[in-house]
């Protein structure tokens, strides 16, 4: 399935929370998919995006939606060499969130960061 | 230029289903190569041919058929989000133990990993959702 040879910048915007829609959980098929074609993948996490990576997310019948809790996944990422994840420091203070509260180690922008981020890239898909 | 397109959206609920419809049909008529248009998301639903909108209205899965038809176009739909929104062709429909599919023309099902080749393979991903 690879194409031989070519290796493209690839960013995953990131910018719903993870239940409300199921733009983050068809998002994170596409990250996982995506990473048998040895690409350069970024993650970005942005506005109620930054929910996603939340720790302790409660989801089963008895504790609350009854909708499977996908969040563990990312923490997969890095056994498929998805490793770069960066989140808005801007949409985490706004939701009150610190790095602690996360469930993997992310890398912390400001919006010239982000943007630099999204200038360098070859194709940005945002969900 | 050498385009990708894909519609996270799905028909009649959303506008980007009509603006990537505009904007493939636009290129192509600029002579611009469409290396494949991919439906995701609620997208998929584009590719219903039970729709049925009312007759002084557009009717987008025929105009995407008919551009299709018209270009050649390489019409993907991806199989995870169809199967769960109940889009089947008949392959998958026999496979799954369905008495029915509803694939329109001109569109095919198939994996992820179509979207990513043709972030590879185009110049320029252009993603039309919400």
């Amino acid at each position: 399935m690879e194409e031989q040879g070519v290796i493209k910048k690839f960013l995953y915007v990131n910018r719903k929370a993870p239940y409300g829609s199921i733009y983050a959980l068809e998002s994170l098929e596409v990250v996982l998919i995506g990473a048998a074609f040895e690409q350069d993948i970024s993650l970005a996490f942005i506005d109620d995006g930054v929910y996603q990576l939340k720790k302790n997310q409660q989801t089963s019948v008895s504790s609350g939606i009854g909708v499977k809790d996908f969040s563990k996944t990312y923490r997969a990422l890095e056994g498929y060499d998805v490793e770069k994840l960066y989140v808005d420091n801007k949409s985490m203070e706004e939701r009150g969130l610190t790095v602690d509260d996360l469930i993997v180690d992310v890398q912390l922008l400001d919006d010239a960061q982000m943007a630099q981020l999204m200038e360098q890239q070859d194709v940005v898909l945002s969900f | 230029m050498k385009f990708a397109i894909l519609v996270n959206e799905g028909p009649y609920q959303h506008q980007a289903s009509d603006s990537a419809y505009q904007f493939t049909k636009a290129a192509l008529e600029k002579g611009h190569e469409i290396f494949r248009v991919f439906f995701y998301h609620d997208g998929v639903n584009n590719a219903s041919r039970l729709t049925v909108p009312p007759q002084d209205d557009r009717n987008i899965v025929n105009r995407w058929s008919e551009l299709a038809k018209e270009h050649h176009l390489d019409m993907v739909v991806c199989i995870a989000a169809a199967q769960r929104r109940g889009l089947l062709d008949e392959k998958e429909a026999k496979r799954h133990g369905k008495d029915a599919n509803n694939i329109a023309e001109g569109f095919r099902i198939s994996g992820l990993g179509q979207l990513i080749e043709a972030g590879i393979q185009s110049e320029r991903l252009v993603v039309f959702g919400d």
